[in-house]
């Protein structure tokens, strides 16, 4: 028995659809650049040049690509076990803190072992700040999209009181630590100078956008070819046909949400160790909420997400390009049309279906 | 047909970035804050349009989004030749310190922080000198003997607001009492005006009948509450007198707008200095503001009073301690 | 005379499923036309274009012969039409009058509507047989009584054409038995009733014409007089069926479940299962008859691990498995669980179909090693299973819920059977299914009950379990009634399933 939606072609599924939405996304910011009084078509231009049409560009659109991805596969593990994991921004964060832990702490140990650690640090610490909403949710039932929130707000104070008063240096002004001065070596340009003799342009990005990918290979993996990861789906599809197959959804709750605030917080690696080289305030700039978009744009997969991640780091590069180069078009201006394209590509992902449906269904006949 | 669309707005982006092509003209680029935060990026984005408005020269511009925009920005800047770049606040150091070593032929400019390289004009200002000559108005005006500070953000710039003020304050009357609040930990604290009138209430409700805010945007609800309650309040940055005519005191002057104007200035006479500028009351970076809405409000004798501390700091009898030497208040 | 409904020519489709293709029926005014056909057969896609909830791609409706344009319910009832649903659409905190009046308040005051409700109410059930207390909740009647609002909001919006779908699926045989002569009443009044079911016997008790549906088509319409069972089963199917499960004698040995003084409370306290005990030997069927809602399910869950007993022990070759717990190691114990809801628990709708056939034998170390889930095992162990158990179509990769009824449950089974169990309890083993996929089913369990298996069954399908079981237990309100045998007669069966037991009678 076919579902009464009807079927489409996989291409159509996941790349007609998708492209189309972006079309409209895009022509729908066009006429927001066109009331404001600048050409859209060279917005759109500035825009794509800005973030593909150099090396330094792809540099930026990579480096928040790899942020992007993280969060998005954190989020994606908790969906696939129907858990909303809103706190991605806030594991990020609390993440950060063992990030800088080990960096600091260890710093007399060469980098090639205080890297690992910091990265297992930041993972172990995320975990930790996902793993008590999902302990609450299993045994207390305080729903999960609640006490996430309420944990971002919670690592947002702890995180000011512990950068204050434990890592800033006496007399800076601004709130944050002391440099980690062995995590240089994972910025690109630093590899470049240090062991190539080679001047590659200033961007953020660092060898942190491997670790995503291994990141979704490793989610992939997961998900799909381990016991573990059929569990964590069973229990997200059907959580009764789980509980009839033995499985015991408050164990995996607890373990995907562990999960899951782990990858978040990998996401500090690549801020905390990667760009910033030390711990500050807010570093996390959204990016757990653009992590939702990332995933529900991505279908949850980690293709999906590594692609609409790198969309994402496309608008947010291009984005800045495009304030830069026109005044006219604000920073505010930038986050309407990044909210546009989230718009018709996540939250109406399928208006445009049906119309294709019942083309494509009488193309058949 | 999409050939051509394209051709076009390829020849639409040339053009675009040979409008870029900048000699020596300057930019600046604001934190986090916005550049319309009515108070310290929003001063810099007067003296800035005071600059553009007189020499009928364009600037750059960019208001940063996220941390790693910071560098961003600069750099993008300093590409395009841009010259001198004036980063808007202490939290853009490591940014023009890393991109300031990249170009040395270029002026670069931060304010509230020091930056030593060749090529960067460090402005900070003597915060404590203008708090306390605000403090002494403070103790004179208040019938209480008790006065208050309310802070914004908790950050070494701020305490040596308020140390200055104290000093000031028991300069005027030794026995006075000063209750001092900080609204944050973040920058959230520069902007929040609601919890800023709580605590003003606050210390209104322990005796306080003046109080000074040194809080950015939150100081508007600083002003407001103390208006509302019956007290007198001090204003920040620029000139807030006018806020609530005869109920502010007078506003503690800090002239980021003058300090942005005059590096955009001396970027196009070919007069900029790099080094540290110290901006104090001798400099008129500092101050205090009188006008026809507080007249009334500032006696003679408060007058002669005040003037005769600012000779004596401008000719060095008298010392105001600056709480970021040490760490340190002498007094609370 | 011109009949009460005709549909004309009715074509609809959803996507790529042609669920009516040019349907034409007549119904005469003043009878009853039963509508059979297997599941998706499409004869619940018809009755909603007739009742406004989906609109014909193409086709007319005419009602007495004037054409009419129906795009919603409420078109329909303004045309006399009324609709009885499988799930009932009653508020049960309401009131029977209530109810009834719900959708006909009839002005802004509700006053005045419910004192000509009550009239109208009092009519009907003298008419008909229809007595329902009108100041009764909704939610305090039992189900048959709820079914009887159905009709009676029907009837009160000037319904002159009744359609029930699928009316008899949660009565007992008692209650089934009054609602047809509540139908019988409404036809002898001049009403005309359409009855949607699967259940041949109750479309040759009841109706006057026949109209059998398969694959979206309408393949026959008969008069019931002239039809038979076998020859309807055969319409409906496309081949010959064997409606008679073909058995041998059972040879019971050794008892492998023994179920002692079961007893599980809900959250409430309220015992579901009430001092239950029995036993189940290798080589037999034991069947529990009874209306859903009486204990049944909860007996399923409790043995296969899902609950736990309040108190009792669950005994399965010598091991108290109750005290478990826990599905996983009842399963490792060598017991298979078919369960009841297929749809909600017998497998994952989205996945794809060799992830639904190693559901909770997923640990299985011949499915990869340790961690690790050897997608290449579990597809082409699931090819070998949908080849032994004939599931159409043979393809793993196919999402679960693409299957037929009849095709999902010959996954189940096949993945239950495969792991060579010594008991297998199973729920409804044929709810939705198809009567070809039933024959099936039916001759696996028996082949299973041959090769000296124990098995036991629950169905709320008195036939099923009279046709399969070697014992019959009757459960009511948690308790086990009495033990009956396969020769037992259905009046004497549903008297216990209604709690009457022959001591009280």
């Amino acid at each position: 028995m076919a579902s009464a939606r009807g079927e489409l072609p996989p291409w159509v599924d996941l790349g007609l659809i998708p492209l189309l939405n972006l079309v409209v996304a895009l022509l729908f910011a066009g006429l927001v650049v066109l009331i404001i009084g600048e050409n859209p078509l060279e917005a759109m231009w500035i825009m794509l040049k800005g973030a593909v049409g150099s090396l330094k560009g792809w540099g930026y659109l990579l480096y928040y690509a790899t942020n992007f991805v993280f969060t998005g596969l954190a989020v994606a593990v908790a969906f696939h076990a129907g858990l909303f994991n809103i706190g991605g921004e806030g594991q990020a964060y609390f993440a950060g803190l063992g990030a800088a832990i080990v960096g600091l702490g260890l710093e007399f140990l060469p980098w090639p072992l205080v890297i690992p650690l910091a990265i297992l640090a930041s993972m172990l610490f995320g975990a930790f700040w996902a793993w008590i909403p999902g302990y609450l949710q299993a045994r207390r039932g305080s729903h999960i999209v609640i006490t996430t929130i309420m944990f971002n707000f919670i690592a947002g104070s702890l995180m000011v009181y512990f950068i204050k008063d434990y890592f800033r240096p006496v007399g800076r002004m601004a709130v944050e630590s002391r440099e980690i001065t062995g995590a240089y070596i994972l910025s690109f340009r630093e590899i470049g100078l240090r062991f190539f003799d080679l001047r590659l342009p200033s961007t953020p990005l660092n060898l942190t956008v491997f670790l995503a990918i291994i990141a979704a290979f490793v989610v992939w993996y997961l998900l799909w070819r381990t016991k573990l990861g059929y569990e964590i789906r069973a229990v997200g599809a059907n959580t009764e046909a789980a509980i009839y197959a033995g499985i015991k959804p408050q164990r995996i709750i607890i373990i995907t949400m562990a999960i899951s605030g782990a990858l978040a917080g990998l996401m500090a690696v690549n801020e905390v160790l990667g760009v910033q080289h030390r711990l500050l305030l807010e570093y996390v700039g959204g990016a757990g909420f653009v992590g939702i978009a990332v995933a529900l744009m991505g279908r949850s997969h980690p293709v999906g997400i590594v692609l609409a991640a790198m969309l994402f780091g496309l608008l947010y590069q291009g984005g800045a390009e495009l304030s830069f180069a026109k005044p006219l078009i604000s920073r505010d201006m930038i986050v309407v049309i990044q909210g546009l394209v989230i718009l018709f590509m996540g939250a109406l992902e399928y208006a445009f279906r049906p119309a294709l449906a019942a083309i494509f269904i009488k193309a058949e006949d | 047909m999409i050939r051509k669309l394209l051709a076009t707005a390829a020849l639409t982006a040339m053009m675009a970035a040979s409008a870029f092509a900048a000699d020596d003209k300057p930019a600046i680029v604001f934190d986090i804050g916005g550049k319309f935060d009515k108070s310290f990026n929003e001063s810099m984005y007067n003296g800035s349009e005071k600059f553009k408005a007189e020499s009928g020269t364009a600037y750059g511009e960019f208001e940063i989004a996220n941390e790693a925009q910071r560098e961003q920005a600069i750099r993008n800047f300093a590409d395009q030749g841009y010259s001198p770049i004036i980063a808007a606040g202490f939290a853009q150091a490591a940014a023009v310190e890393k991109v300031a070593k990249e170009y040395p032929d270029l002026k670069f400019a931060i304010v509230d922080m020091v930056v030593e390289l060749p090529n960067v004009q460090s402005i900070v200002f003597k915060e404590q000198e203008g708090s306390y000559l605000v403090g002494m108005l403070a103790a004179m005006a208040s019938k209480s003997g008790k006065v208050g500070f309310v802070g914004g953000m908790d950050i070494p710039l701020i305490r040596r607001f308020g140390c200055g003020y104290v000093q000031g304050v028991k300069a005027a009357k030794a026995d006075a009492t000063v209750f001092q609040s900080m609204t944050g930990d973040t920058g959230a604290a520069w902007n929040d005006p609601v919890k800023g009138g709580e605590i003003t209430k606050g210390q209104m409700s322990q005796g306080a009948d003046v109080v000074f805010a040194a809080a950015g945007g939150t100081g508007l609800g600083v002003l407001q509450a103390a208006a509302d309650g019956g007290a007198l309040s001090i204003g920040v940055d620029a000139n807030q007198n006018h806020l609530h005519p005869g109920k502010v005191l007078t506003s503690m002057l800090k002239r980021v707008d003058v300090a942005v104007y005059n590096v955009m200035k001396s970027g196009k006479d070919g007069t900029f200095t790099a080094g540290i500028q110290e901006l104090g009351l001798a400099e008129d970076g500092v101050g205090y503001a009188v006008d026809d809405n507080n007249k009334a409000l500032i006696t003679a004798e408060m007058t002669t009073a005040v003037e005769k501390a600012k000779a004596d700091i401008i000719a060095g009898t008298v010392m105001v301690h600056d709480y970021m030497a040490d760490n340190k208040c002498p007094v609370e | 005379m011109t009949p009460a409904i005709e549909l004309i020519g009715i074509d609809k489709r959803f996507g790529a499923v042609h669920a009516n293709k040019d349907v034409t029926l007549s119904i005469a005014q003043g009878s009853i036309h039963g509508i059979i056909g297997e599941n998706g057969a499409g004869k619940s896609t018809l009755m909603s274009i007739l009742f406004g909830f989906y609109a014909a791609d193409q086709g007319e409706i005419k009602v007495k012969g004037q054409p009419v344009s129906i795009k919603s319910s409420s078109d329909a009832i303004s045309h006399g039409i009324g609709m009885v649903h499988q799930h009932f659409m009653l508020v049960d905190p309401f009131t029977v009058l209530e109810n009834v009046v719900l959708g006909a308040e009839d002005g802004k005051l509700i006053g005045p509507a419910l004192a000509k409700a009550r009239q109208e109410l009092t009519r009907l059930a003298q008419d008909y047989e229809l007595d329902v207390d009108p100041d009764a909740i909704v939610g305090d009647l039992p189900v048959g009584l709820q079914q009887r609002v159905e009709i009676l909001k029907a009837l009160f919006k000037g319904a002159e054409t009744l359609i029930l779908d699928e009316p008899t699926g949660v009565l007992t045989p008692d209650e089934a038995d009054h609602l047809f002569r509540i139908l019988g009443q409404l036809r002898d009044q001049g009403k005309t009733v359409i009855l949607i079911t699967h259940k041949l016997r109750e479309i040759m008790a009841i109706t006057d014409h026949v109209s059998v549906m398969r694959r979206g088509e309408m393949v026959a319409t008969k008069d019931t007089k002239k039809t038979s069972v076998e020859e309807l089963a055969e319409l409906m199917v496309g081949r010959r069926v064997l409606l008679r499960v073909e058995k041998g004698k059972a040879k019971p040995g050794e008892v492998v479940l023994d179920v002692k003084n079961l007893t599980w409370k809900d959250r409430k306290g309220t015992p579901r299962v009430d001092n239950v005990s029995f036993t189940v030997r290798s080589g037999e069927i034991v069947g529990i008859a009874g209306v859903s809602g009486n204990g049944q399910s909860e007996i399923l869950e409790l043995i296969s691990g899902i609950s736990r007993p309040t108190s009792g022990q669950i005994v399965f070759e010598g091991k108290d498995i109750g005290i478990l717990g826990d599905p996983r190691h009842v399963r490792e114990e060598g017991l298979a669980h078919v369960p009841e809801d297929r749809q909600h628990r017998g497998l994952i709708a989205t996945f794809d179909a060799s992830e639904s056939s190693i559901l909770g034998w997923h640990y299985d170390e011949t499915l990869g090693k340790g961690f690790r889930l050897d997608r290449q095992a579990v597809i082409s162990r699931c090819k070998a299973e949908m080849q032994e158990f004939d599931v159409r179509p043979a393809d793993p990769l196919l999402t679960s819920a693409k299957f037929s009824g009849g095709n999902q449950q010959k996954i189940i089974l096949a993945r239950e059977l495969e792991r060579d169990p010594d008991l297998l309890i199973v729920g409804q083993p044929t709810r939705g299914v198809d009567i070809g996929a039933i024959e099936f089913i039916h001759k696996r369990l028996i082949a299973l009950r041959d090769q000296g298996k124990a098995i036991l069954l629950v169905s709320v399908e008195l036939d099923e379990i009279r046709s399969l079981s070697d014992r019959i237990l009757v459960m009511f309100a948690g308790k086990i009634m009495g033990e009956r045998g396969p020769e037992a007669n259905e009046r004497e069966l549903g008297l216990l399933m209604a709690g009457v037991t022959e001591d009280a009678a």
